[in-house]
């Protein structure tokens, strides 16, 4: 099995869907010659040519539209915006036209487009590189949205975005591009709407996305030395959202806390509490948890940024809230 | 920038049904202010009373896969493209029968099989859906055309520019059709606009531009089928500025207490292309009011067949949500 990196991931997806079929194409800002900010698409443009691997003008609503209308016409463009802050520039076209097309024309058409960006903190990029936008675009019907936390999860669900026949925003986050794991030979492709769990546990479910999956794993074994049971579980797609797997998970463990880096309030899990709670209340011995950044923009000096955005110490000290212990063990 | 002048590309005959084809999209608009006004449609609608050259010169020119975007202001360019005036007008009542399905409405006209890929109500908000689906046209290497209708009012928004600089750089097959009305809703063109002449907007691009005068049809059609050439034949895309008349307020309803006193009756005098056509065709009055009747049943079925159309159930509307 070889290892790869998350970053490796996603162009071991990119690459076999252009290699495999002539309608799947990538654009975007600098991912020709220079490989993409993030070095995503390095060497794609030597195998598949300018005009599959094309790069773009500054231009984050007209090339999320040109997607549109390719994947109007069948194509599977793979669309890529630089950081996800510049979502917010190309909202009119996903939110308006992406999202609706299909329905305003009462299913006479498909939108398979993919639109992949990546974003979050830990790197002091400041207040408009690092946002984690996600719960804007879970918000609006017609839209898909997935969120791939590991190197085989990021492969196999890009891969299943790209065949989706509708618009789906993919979102990488910036400090999971140096991670590896082995994955297989075969590039598996993981379905749209199913959650993963991560480690099994009888005591809490932290149901994490993200870059908070591994800090949910790590709290997770440090709650072990306060003799606690942590079961991890991540969406992996945000919408479709696989509820009867966090709901049977909460259903065994009867605690639950919600980890994301965005904005805790009005966040992505706010949505998982309201479905946890609804569906399971009669199992709840807690009040569910809810652990992300604080209400202010991303800040630029490291200590503040620290101070703002989650870490696993953050998600640990949820976790004994849940069970009316804190972190000093008192 | 070239004015295009008539070239006499079109018969008599051809000429004949265009004259038809703008008679039936004016009686079906009238058609439809008067059901707005008793109150059967629901929402808002915008006519294009006086636009009706622009709609049949341009749809008459594409090709059978060509395929096209609309406006908010949808209803001409959909007929002349060949939907029928039942399902449009099904569309309006909000009727399962509806070329999109009731989902869409008098801003949401879609017809997919006849490359009609939607009546956009955001302005400017489809042009660059025109620019990618002609770049689809070019990587599968189709002889086919994408086309944009948009007004003036579009001009001014980032989209439009996004969309044009991207089909100039990318030397797509796209055709850019504003159908310059002078007004963006009840703003005049000279208070959105820095620049008179609007092909100078194509110039930044380094795009081929072409003015017409959009009340003379065969004017339209001439300019239309050389834009459509020069796309199709690689050589990239094409702006053509088309002056055009609004001869009824923005939307049905509107009191157009914008616009200067007297300058309604002046146009709708000069300006109408159906008259232009009339005249140029030599029409005598019996066989005009013959063409009248025969548009106006069809106007009329098209409200009896609207009106019997099947209602959505409530719970339709979670369908097509997802492919």
């Amino acid at each position: 099995m070889p290892e790869l990196s998350y970053r490796e991931a996603v162009r071991d997806a990119l690459s076999r869907a252009m290699r495999a079929d002539e309608d799947v194409f990538v654009m975007g800002e600098d991912i020709a010659e220079m490989g993409g900010s993030m070095g995503v698409t390095q060497g794609m443009l030597a195998e598949f040519g300018a005009d599959r691997v094309r790069n773009t003008p500054i231009s984050e609503m007209g090339i999320v539209g040109a997607g549109i209308g390719a994947a109007m016409q069948g194509m599977r463009p793979v669309v890529e915006i630089m950081y996800e802050d510049f979502l917010t520039l190309s909202l009119e076209q996903i939110v308006n036209q992406a999202a609706k097309h299909r329905y305003m024309s009462g299913g006479q058409l498909k939108v398979p487009i993919t639109i992949r960006t990546q974003g979050g903190a830990g790197w002091s990029p400041g207040a408009q590189h690092a946002q984690q936008l996600e719960a804007w675009l879970v918000h609006v019907p017609g839209l898909k949205v997935v969120f791939a936390s590991t190197p085989a999860d990021v492969r196999g669900l890009l891969w299943s975005s790209i065949y989706d026949d509708n618009p789906v925003i993919f979102f990488e986050h910036r400090t999971l591009y140096g991670l590896k794991e082995e994955v297989p030979d075969e590039l598996e492709p993981i379905p749209l709407g199913q959650a993963r769990v991560h480690r099994e546990g009888t005591d809490v479910t932290v149901v994490a996305t993200g870059r908070l999956v591994h800090e949910s794993l790590a709290a997770a074994q440090e709650a072990e030395t306060h003799g606690l049971s942590v079961e991890v579980v991540d969406p992996r797609t945000l919408q479709p959202l696989d509820e009867r797997a966090l709901v049977e998970s909460v259903q065994k463990t009867n605690r639950c806390v919600v980890a994301h880096e965005a904005v805790t309030r009005m966040g992505f899990g706010a949505e998982v509490a309201a479905v946890v709670q609804y569906a399971a209340f009669d199992w709840l011995d807690a009040p569910i948890e809810r652990v992300g950044a604080r209400f202010t923009p991303i800040p630029f000096a490291p200590v503040m940024e620290e101070f703002v955005v989650p870490h696993a110490n953050d998600v640990l000290a949820a976790i004994l809230r849940t069970v009316g212990k804190d972190v000093d063990g008192g | 920038m070239a004015k295009v002048e008539r070239e006499g590309s079109v018969s008599e005959g051809e000429l004949r049904e265009f004259l038809r084809e703008m008679l039936l999209i004016r009686r079906f608009e009238e058609k439809v202010e008067e059901r707005f006004r008793a109150g059967e449609l629901p929402g808002f609608l915008h006519v294009a009373i006086g636009q009706e050259a622009v709609a049949v010169g341009v749809c008459s020119a594409l090709g059978e896969d060509d395929v096209f975007a609309s406006t908010h202001r949808a209803h001409g360019h959909t007929l002349a493209r060949g939907t029928h005036p039942n399902h449009v007008m099904a569309e309006l009542y909000g009727k399962l029968e509806g070329c999109s399905r009731g989902y869409g409405g008098s801003m949401h006209l879609y017809d997919v099989e006849r490359g009609n890929m939607g009546a956009n109500a955001v302005v400017g908000g489809g042009l660059p859906a025109v620019t990618g689906a002609a770049l689809a046209f070019k990587l599968r290497g189709e002889a086919r055309v994408a086309l944009a209708f948009f007004g003036d009012g579009a001009t001014n928004i980032g989209t439009f520019h996004e969309a044009l600089n991207l089909a100039q750089l990318w030397r797509v097959p796209a055709v850019f059709v504003c159908e310059n009305n002078a007004w963006a809703e009840s703003t005049p063109a000279s208070q959105h606009m820095p620049i008179t002449d609007m092909s100078d907007r194509a110039l930044a691009f380094g795009m081929e531009a072409i003015s017409v005068y959009g009340q003379d049809v065969e004017e339209v059609r001439a300019a239309t089928e050389r834009a459509l050439q020069h796309a199709r034949s690689g050589e990239g895309p094409v702006f053509m500025d088309v002056e055009t008349y609004r001869l009824t307020g923005h939307y049905v309803g509107d009191p157009q207490v914008y616009r200067p006193k007297g300058e309604l009756d002046e146009l709708r005098e000069t300006q109408d292309p159906i008259d232009r056509l009339r005249e140029r065709l030599g029409l005598a009055d019996e066989e005009l009011e013959r063409i009248d009747r025969e548009v106006t049943e069809i106007v009329e079925e098209s409200v009896r067949f609207a009106k019997a159309g099947t209602d959505p159930a409530p719970e339709d509307a979670l369908k097509n949500v997802y492919a």
